[in-house]
């Protein structure tokens, strides 16, 4: 055990917070819920490509640094601490990305992960629908066969952005007649095709921050097939767990929202002192946010010594969401009155940013599989307690 | 950066572990804790032939002079066992405290050795602690008095003993009269050494509470696996399977929080104490919720005194303020966190 930075890890850190200083867009971006943010936060990520930051531990033909993982925290805790943008791209570079890299071919690597890295494309994902949400088995949207191409019918739902974003992966049922987790082919399917069309789902915020995607005999080649047909589900499974345990959501944001709380607490010491609670709470988060830092790089520790990390990625999600719930709810109850306002009323200050946290993390114990389902995998996976 | 441990760290774990599974099973503590002594000399000598009481015994005294990070993996295994207060105070605290004298302090070869051999059973009071643990059968007992700190023989102090909860604590009210002739340390050594002895003790509770939430977890789980209604397992029902998924989640979030700060100790760290604090924090929460949502799962069997899940209980009940209650370590925490111009933030985690 060695918790120091090596002079190497030291000089990345100072190369990327020195580009960050440099770089950083003067004024903050708009909501990347609406179109006018989404292409703004898009050329942000064009600009961070350039300088190979957009995904640094992607190998260099690929765009990236290859760095390791304890370098690709640092890069995230130098982005985060400098209070830099959302990363509009995470649904495709996170958890494509690396599905691509594991399953994907020499020629679609090539096609596709420049173009992700750099946000030339921009990537929803397709897996939920009507009736197929916790329980993802039970997709039904169908994929068919016919010589080189699929032909899709069917029904996506909440599908982050979709509206703005260029392509779709997701599970579709490519085997006639086959029934849960059998038969599913993993697609890619540009959301330009003829036959798709994309209706957006009005969020908690009043934007278009998801969608319900329609296809009807919408055509895509089998060369937008990732892994063996009727293989879609081993391939979605076997990056799902590691990637929403620890890259999907790097505690470099977290820690960044702790401190924020805790300034915010200190700003307001006199009216938050009223409640003998809310000092605690701001304590209690910002221990859980070091916490889970500190599980974090336990974990690439681990995962360094050979070992696998799988139900208890779970945890992560469960930690994660919770945590960003729970500090959000106590920056509510400190900013007190004020936390209602939006940031169109002139007497907001720095209250709208907190509603606007406080309202996408409602959300977190929702997306990525609930928390309900991450608590069945633990009982089920971790502790080996009976169906 | 490597947040692993060695694998010799790891396989002193399993050994210690696989030994004390058969060596320190319920139904044995059980019995030893029913005598008066509470304590059995035969296991304590076993426990010391597997090199136990040697683990930070420095080298040059006998021992193989390993520090808090390899104590982090063998306080919780004496958590998981419930092995009683006086072999971690005695091959841990007391041990780091005697390795900190300077090299040629005459108390480290008259006590360093017989600890690394297993012969030497120490107590230690300390102001956080109202009553010392084992005082009664302690050969010799590390008391404090202002900045000194003395290792005084058992016949020279009163001990009136105060019954716990916990069937394995022996806890005592210590009377005694400091005397040069028992002065160990003094002024600034005194003082640096004290800090050190109290995180030390922290953290080594720190790493018991955990042991012992992952023992509470563990019983859990072979209970509700076995028990069977509406004719199936409880353990099949969501309602049973997320109270144990929650404490497993403590667990895991509490581990590295613990091995950052007994790293942190190990180097003298800056930031040491806040960090074992914070472990102390996240230990003391998974193993009150084990045993919060472990009797809930038991049923009714949990509030019996047949099932051996009491034992636990009461043992993490009891040491949930033991070296610091929750109190102290959160205003030590507090003092960081609210003080101006304290680093926060991402990039912040381990070092300055």
């Amino acid at each position: 055990m060695e918790l120091t930075y090596t002079p190497k890890q030291k000089a990345f850190r100072a190369e990327v917070r020195a580009w960050l200083a440099d770089n950083l867009p003067r004024e903050p971006l708009a909501s990347y819920d609406t179109r006018e943010g989404f292409e703004q936060h898009r050329a942000w990520e064009a600009k961070l490509f350039e300088s190979r930051w957009s995904m640094v531990m992607w190998p260099a033909d690929l765009g990236g640094r290859g760095c390791d993982l304890i370098e690709w925290l640092i890069f995230e805790e130098e982005y985060y601490g400098a209070g830099a943008p959302m990363r509009v791209n995470q649904n495709g570079q996170l958890l494509l990305g690396p599905t691509l890299m594991e399953f994907g071919t020499a020629e679609q690597k090539q096609r596709f992960l420049p173009r992700m890295a750099a946000s030339a494309d921009m990537w929803a994902q397709g897996w939920s629908e009507p009736n197929a949400g916790s329980d993802m088995a039970a997709i039904t949207s169908k994929a068919v066969l016919e010589g080189e191409h699929y032909v899709i019918n069917g029904q996506k739902t909440w599908s982050t952005r979709a509206i703005f974003a260029d392509w779709l992966f997701g599970l579709f049922r490519s085997e006639p007649g086959s029934a849960r987790h059998h038969g599913l082919s993993f697609l890619m399917v540009p959301l330009n095709a003829p036959g798709v069309s994309i209706r957006p789902i009005k969020a908690l915020n009043g934007k278009d921050a998801f969608a319900e995607v329609f296809f009807d005999d919408v055509r895509v080649p089998v060369a937008n097939r990732i892994g063996a047909e009727g293989q879609g589900w081993h391939v979605a499974m076997a990056t799902a767990g590691f990637e929403r345990g620890l890259l999907l959501r790097s505690p470099a944001r977290f820690q960044h929202t702790a401190r924020k709380l805790v300034e915010l607490y200190k700003a307001n010491r006199e009216s938050a002192d009223r409640d003998p609670g809310l000092r605690d709470a701001v304590l209690e988060t910002w221990m859980g946010a070091e916490a889970y830092a500190l599980s974090a790089y336990h974990t690439v520790g681990r995962l360094s010594r050979g070992e696998a990390i799988g139900a208890e990625s779970s945890i992560n999600k469960i930690i994660w969401s919770e945590l960003d719930l729970k500090m959000h709810e106590t920056a509510m109850r400190i900013l007190g009155a004020r936390a209602e306002l939006l940031g169109t009323a002139p007497v907001a200050g720095d209250a709208a940013g907190w509603l606007e946290g406080f309202l996408f993390a409602q959300s977190g114990p929702i997306y990525a599989g609930t928390n309900e389902i991450q608590r069945n995998i633990i009982a089920e996976r971790m502790l080996g307690l009976p169906k | 950066m490597d947040f692993t441990f060695t694998d010799d760290q790891l396989t002193f774990r399993e050994a210690i572990s696989r030994f004390l599974m058969t060596e320190a099973a319920p139904e044995m503590l059980r019995e030893i804790w029913e005598t008066d002594a509470g304590r059995s000399p035969d296991l304590r000598n076993k426990i010391a032939a597997q090199g136990l009481t040697a683990l930070s015994v420095p080298e040059a005294e006998g021992g193989l002079g390993m520090d808090d990070v390899a104590w982090a993996l063998m306080t919780q295994e004496l958590g998981y066992y419930a092995i009683p207060d006086s072999m971690a105070d005695t091959a841990y605290v007391a041990t780091g405290l005697l390795a900190g004298l300077t090299p040629e302090h005459p108390a480290r070869a008259r006590l360093l050795p017989r600890i690394a051999d297993g012969t030497l059973r120490l107590a230690i009071g300390h102001p956080v602690n109202p009553l010392v643990s084992d005082a009664q059968l302690a050969e010799v007992l590390i008391l404090l008095e202002g900045d000194d700190i003395h290792a005084v023989p058992r016949a020279e102090v009163d001990v009136e003993a105060n019954p716990s909860i916990d069937a394995s604590r022996r806890l005592g009210r210590v009377t005694w009269n400091p005397s040069p002739a028992t002065l160990i340390a003094s002024v600034a050594q005194g003082r640096a050494l004290q800090a050190q002895l109290l995180d030390r003790g922290a953290l080594s509770v720190a790493g018991q509470l955990l042991g012992l939430a992952q023992r509470m977890l563990d019983l859990s789980v072979d209970y509700v696996a076995q028990r069977k209604q509406f004719g199936k397992p409880i353990g099949s029902f969501q309602a049973v399977k997320h109270h144990l998924a929650d404490v497993a989640r403590q667990i895991e979030q509490a581990k590295p929080v613990l091995y950052r700060a007994a790293h942190g100790l190990a180097r003298g760290e800056r930031n040491a104490s806040l960090w074992v604090s914070q472990a102390r924090l996240a230990c003391c929460e998974a193993s009150w919720l084990a045993a919060r949502k472990g009797i809930q799962v038991h049923g009714a069997m949990g509030y019996t005194w047949e099932v051996d899940l009491q034992m636990f209980m009461k043992r993490a009940w009891s040491l949930d303020a033991s070296w610091g209650d929750r109190a102290f370590h959160k205003s030590r925490v507090s003092d960081y966190l609210f003080a101006d111009g304290a680093r926060l933030g991402p990039g912040h985690t381990f070092e300055e």
